[in-house]
């Protein structure tokens, strides 16, 4: 038989199975891509509602809606959903979408456990909300789960530990496929320094991944024993200590934190060039400070815990290396600053995101770095101030950018326009009401309002009120992302787009090279060449 | 929806909405009506919480508009005094720590001026719809070190005077007095280790009468509202203070905003930290670390006196002290037990157990009809002394006399009615032998 004929019955071109078992079944990186950014969007609205109830409760002073217990799972609700259930899944959304197309690859390199990935996922997750319906309650202890409070809660312990078990592995698994794909499954000619940030941002997070989870899984398995069976990891009286559990915890949470920014900054290096029309500033600086960055995380933990009661010795040494996190940092704020200088800038949806990203994640580095100098953290600590830190870096940084991710890459995933008019409403309600939401607490923290309370003294009464109603106008704005992602999916605006969709994009990463919508197994034959444009 | 189901509904939704307990008592009931007969009724109710949220928020937001338009033209006045900034506080270290504090932010400021003002000239100048032509360069190196060594130099300035306020924070050394201070799940306990006072301290009546969902009060006609305690610390001022921290239960934190730190106080291990406060006032915080469903309501005064009347304030201290040892020798009546049971369970027990003694089902016993309650009188003591899960030991809590008032009262108060009394000498014996 000649070996024509084998090639032809080995790639006729099996389309998706038909129906809802498609999306069961399936191990095609587009479609479980779409999984994982559909489940994240619903999420993403689950958590806000959480969040919606925390500020209908804190509008004003005095207990109007919710039992103070409640209060507290809905906080610590929000958080777990909002980072396990929305962010992390979004960006390995994206990773399924766009890594095999950036490297010039067919699909992801385990498919199988793709597929199984994302249902554990998803299994995680329910396990998780069950517990809001469970006897004693959800847990309401933080999203730290931190000892011994969180051992005080109701049936719902061990099942929110088995949920973060789950978490866990999926996780795990899905970044075990990102480093499989991207170390076996290059176009030829890509070496590691030519491939486009996002995939590499996303290599640095996939070895974060891998390093951290277990130890979270650790931790909360001591928390399983430390209730079920005895032990007393935890417990002074048996010869533990709570604050063992902060600092495994924290190993875990730093570099968690990272995962959730370091592939944001990817998609901002990705935008923000095609749109200014100039190659990316300093593309191995950027790589260097990425690595640097997630170095970093995994030694400067304790800064979390400054007011713990550490001897001075490990003060000075967490104080000294946070600080160091704003170099890095701050080299990629000003290589996105210098892409932007003398460049050709258009302001379409997805830069339009991508710039407010730049100008408030930098505010949330500030307020990092302030938060960084221990001693003043004495007073910081525990307050709206790092309430407002963290959601700066979170809520206009890393949802931003998937926000512009979203209008950025679904053109080229429909083949659909969507509608610009609404796209920038969007963006505009969102960064005005995202302001009004976070930028009040930090003068509610530092004026002495601490975090995780239902209820305050009246002198904070202004700002939260203020707070609230950002918060509303910001959670309903996002309805429009929902309305245009399905404008989108079902002909946005009518007008078909080009393979490249955005001017000269062909120049800066492969996935425009493919026709809008791409082939179900994207580059069934390597590309010819790749994008040299930022070297 | 059969009838008895609707019936019941109503009841249960009318409670929801009039009693304190709103959500939990939604949520449990929303979960019984999912799992088992009717998840539809259950999610209703659910929404119908959100949509009440959604109506009051937008209600409020009306008022508050409206306001500040008066405001504007002159004819309102503005609420309530707001802070915007850190305080400077009272001691030596909160004001080098708010001067460090306004160092750092002026020069992130300076910083931010200088990138967001780049950044916003190239968006201006360099857009396509001016014509401008995209310059192709993507590497400087000079510029590259520039911007790295800079930001650098930058932060050695900043861990400079950093540095030194982690060592004077750290100065333990010297200190005249110390008090050792305990968290409670909800509550402060302080021991002056130098003359033996010792008491506890919780919100004040007024803040936690207000505080209970649908108690009509508005919290803006009570004074410091969540910030005001039942018995405050006192100290004296121009007196190098150690605090020693620890807790009973969950890790909390002890913050004053004016004394310029907070420090964890952990379960089973020791925190020191220290202030020396020079001028009298009064000095108000609250709890910084989430410890569990009243955390938001457990705040901190300190009173700083001058040395001579800290001195006159010691003195008071000892002789109530001796008033109580002796109030435990004498024999109580059972109503006198009673009435003095009734305020130190709304007061301590309360929070939990509800003020009628129903508790929250699922979470916190109900005390009425309760098996321990009605059942043998040291049982219940017992039980009081040791502490449950999550509920704390009361064996050091109370003194004698006000043990067993509170003994007392649970059994013959909260539509209970066991009828026996125990009395304070008793309770003395039990707290004697606990303390072997």
């Amino acid at each position: 038989m000649s070996a024509n004929v084998a090639a032809h019955d080995d790639h006729h071109d099996h389309g998706p199975e038909k129906g809802i078992v498609r999306w069961i079944v399936t191990t095609n990186h587009k479609d479980i891509g779409t999984l994982y950014l559909a489940f994240a969007l619903v999420m993403f609205f689950v958590g806000g509602t959480m969040a919606l109830i925390i500020r209908s409760e804190l509008f004003e002073p005095g207990m109007q809606f919710v039992d103070p217990q409640f209060f507290n799972s809905m906080t610590t609700m929000h958080a777990l959903v909002m980072v396990f259930g929305a962010v992390m899944p979004a960006f390995v959304g994206l990773a399924n979408w766009q890594i095999p197309m950036m490297i010039g690859a067919p699909d992801m390199a385990l498919p199988r456990m793709n597929n199984m990935s994302f249902w554990m996922l998803v299994a995680g997750v329910l396990l998780l909300a069950s517990t809001l319906f469970m006897e004693g309650g959800a847990p309401a202890g933080g999203w730290t789960l931190y000892p011994p409070l969180v051992l005080q809660t109701g049936d719902a312990l061990p099942f929110a530990i088995f949920s973060v078990h789950l978490l866990g592995i999926s996780s795990i698994m899905g970044a075990i496929n990102v480093i499989a794909t991207i170390f076996n499954m290059r176009a030829p000619g890509m070496t590691l320094m030519k491939m486009p940030l996002f995939v590499w941002t996303w290599l640095i997070t996939a070895f974060l991944l891998i390093a951290i989870m277990p130890v979270f899984a650790g931790a909360v398995t001591m928390l399983l024993t430390d209730r079920f069976f005895d032990t007393s990891f935890f417990d002074a009286a048996g010869g533990g200590d709570p604050v063992l559990y902060q600092h495994i915890f924290w190993f875990f949470g730093h570099p968690e934190v990272y995962v959730m920014i370091l592939p944001t900054f990817g998609v901002a290096s990705t935008i923000i060039p095609v749109f200014a029309r100039k190659p990316l500033f300093g593309y191995a600086s950027m790589v260097y400070a990425t690595a640097a960055i997630a170095f970093l995380s995994f030694i400067v933990w304790a800064h979390h815990m400054f007011t713990v009661g550490m001897p001075v010795a490990g003060e000075l040494y967490f104080m000294y290396a946070t600080m160091l996190i704003a170099v890095p940092t701050g080299v990629k704020i000003f290589n996105w600053t210098a892409t932007m200088w003398k460049g050709a800038m258009t302001f379409e949806t997805p830069m339009l995101f991508s710039i407010a990203f730049v100008v408030l994640f930098t505010m949330g580095g500030f307020t990092g770095l302030m938060m960084a100098v221990a001693p003043v953290d004495f007073q910081y600590h525990d307050t709206y101030f790092i309430v407002a830190h963290f959601h700066y870096t979170l809520v206009p940084a890393s949802i931003f950018i998937l926000m512009a991710a979203g209008y950025f890459w679904l053109p080229k995933w429909t083949g659909n326009m969507y509608n610009e008019r609404i796209g920038k409403l969007h963006f505009w309600l969102s960064a005005i009401s995202v302001n009004i939401l976070f930028f009040p607490q930090h003068f509610l923290g530092l004026a002495g309002m601490p975090r995780r309370i239902p209820d305050y003294a009246v002198q904070f009464a202004d700002w939260n009120m203020i707070s609230s109603i950002g918060a509303f106008i910001y959670g309903f704005s996002q309805l429009l992302f929902v309305y245009i992602v399905i404008d989108t999916i079902r002909g946005g605006t009518g007008e078909k787009v080009t393979d490249e969709v955005w001017e000269d994009a062909k120049k800066h990463s492969l996935e425009w090279t493919l026709p809008s919508p791409p082939p179900y197994h994207s580059f069934t034959t390597p590309p010819e060449k790749i994008p040299t444009e930022h070297f | 929806m059969t009838a008895p189901v609707r019936e019941f509904m109503r009841h249960e939704y009318d409670h929801c909405l009039n009693k304190r307990f709103t959500a939990v008592a939604n949520l449990s009931y929303c979960s019984k009506m999912i799992f088992r007969d009717d998840g539809f009724d259950g999610i209703i109710i659910f929404t119908s919480l959100l949509l009440q949220m959604g109506g009051y928020s937008v209600k409020k937001t009306m008022q508050l508009f409206a306001s500040f338009v008066l405001l504007m033209l002159g004819l309102g006045k503005a609420d309530a005094a707001y802070t915007l900034n850190l305080t400077q506080g009272v001691t030596k270290i909160s004001n080098e720590l708010y001067d460090l504090h306004m160092l750092i932010l002026w020069i992130c400021v300076a910083i931010g001026i200088a990138v967001f003002g780049t950044m916003f000239y190239s968006i201006y100048h360099h857009r396509k719809s001016k014509g401008h032509q995209a310059a192709q360069f993507h590497e400087n190196t000079t510029v590259e070190i520039v911007w790295t060594i800079i930001p650098t130099l930058i932060l050695i300035g900043m861990a400079i005077p950093a540095t030194k306020a982690v060592i004077d924070l750290d100065d333990i050394e010297d200190t005249e007095m110390s008090i050792k201070v305990t968290g409670w799940q909800w509550k402060w306990e302080y021991e002056y280790l130098d003359t033996g006072i010792h008491f506890f301290s919780s919100l004040d009546e007024e803040s936690n009468q207000a505080r209970q969902i649908g108690s009509g009060i508005d919290p803006k006609s009570v004074p410091n509202y969540l910030l005001n305690v039942d018995k405050p610390l006192v100290i004296p001022t121009k007196t190098k203070i150690r605090f020693l921290f620890t807790a009973a239960d969950v890790i909390h934190s002890w913050w004053v905003p004016a004394l310029g730190w907070k420090k964890d106080t952990n379960p089973g291990f020791i925190n020191e930290a220290w202030t020396y406060v020079e001028e009298a006032g009064t000095y108000r915080g609250q709890c910084a670390e989430l410890c569990g469903r009243d955390h938001g309501f457990m705040p901190i005064v300190v009173i700083a006196k001058e040395p001579q009347e800290y001195a006159r304030w010691v003195e008071e201290q000892k002789a109530l002290a001796t008033a109580a040892a002796n109030a435990a020798e004498q024999e109580w009546s059972k109503t006198d037990l009673i009435e003095k049971g009734e305020a130190l369970y709304v007061n301590n027990c309360a929070s939990c157990h509800m003020a009628d003694g129903a508790g929250i089902d699922g979470t916190f016993p109900a005390l009425t009809g309760s098996a321990i309650v009605t059942g043998d009188m040291n049982g219940q003591v017992e039980l009081m002394l040791n502490g449950k899960d999550m509920m704390p030991a009361f064996g050091t809590m109370f003194n004698p006399v006000e043990f067993a008032a509170v003994a007392t009262y649970i059994r013959n108060g909260l539509g209970n009615n066991v009828g026996d009394s125990i009395q304070p000498s008793e309770i003395k014996d039990l707290q004697a032998s606990l303390a072997d």
